[in-house]
């Protein structure tokens, strides 16, 4: 059975991170993965325009951002790997929660102006990638292409 | 966000960061109590960085409520049922 990833997305006002979700969800499907992805409602409809055929994200994996932690908390559901992206407080605050409601290895992705400043108020344990992008994706890029060497290894272990 | 907001709060701050909101609800209320993230109030299921506190005052729940977009508020329900469940966690204040 395939792993299972989450892709939980942030506030969509900056713009990287549509860019940067479904690039990683590209990838992660690549190594075989089963990709859900998590957000508001803009998150999502900004997904689903990107992609509207569902070649990265199909459309039945995208779970509105309440619903998602609700099932979550509620043990209903659970993945293999979560990524979180964050660039403002709120961002550190789900990382929180979905590290504390969560069994799955926890990855941050850290982007925005503030990159720096919020990746160190984040103390708890989790894989960081971190980059000061807001409208260029590449530093984010490089990043998950280093990260998905090892998840593609990981994805195919037991 | 869930039926929170279709009840009748009161926002005692706004546009804040968690850890301001955890701090404000420590230092104000007289009656404190830590709960998990993820714990569920009313009908959501609380976002945030351990340690989260939930403050009780004059029949009121006190507690941190944070958006993706907008950032913390702290929120006040009047609600005796959730004082009784609060009441069950660890009092820290």
């Amino acid at each position: 059975m395939n792993k299972k990833a989450l892709l939980l997305l942030g506030c969509p006002e900056l713009p990287v991170q549509t860019g940067i979700a479904l690039y990683l969800a590209s990838k992660l499907k690549d190594a075989g993965m089963a990709v859900f992805v998590a957000g508001t409602d803009a998150a999502l409809h900004l997904l689903k325009v990107s992609d509207p055929q569902g070649h990265y994200v199909d459309a039945e994996r995208m779970i509105n951002l309440d619903k998602c932690i609700e099932s979550l908390a509620e043990k209903r559901i659970d993945f293999d790997l979560c990524t979180v992206f964050v660039h403002n407080d709120a961002g550190i605050s789900y990382l929180a929660t979905i590290q504390s409601i969560s069994n799955a290895k926890l990855v941050a992705i850290i982007f925005g102006s503030d990159a720096e400043s919020i990746s160190g108020q984040i103390a708890f344990e989790c894989e960081k990638l971190v980059a000061k992008a807001v409208h260029n994706p590449m530093p984010l890029k490089k990043k998950i292409d280093n990260m998905m060497k090892e998840v593609k290894r990981w994805a195919v272990s037991n | 966000m869930g039926c929170i907001e279709l009840m009748d709060y009161k926002v005692l701050l706004s546009n804040i960061s968690f850890k301001e909101g955890r701090e404000f609800i420590k230092g104000n209320f007289k009656e404190v109590y830590e709960i998990e993230p993820g714990y569920k109030l009313f009908d959501v299921y609380l976002i945030g960085v351990p340690p989260i506190f939930v403050g009780v005052e004059d029949g009121n729940v006190i507690f941190p409520y944070v958006k993706p977009c907008h950032g913390t508020f702290v929120l006040k329900i009047e609600d005796e049922e959730e004082i009784d469940r609060l009441r069950t966690k660890q009092r820290v204040v």
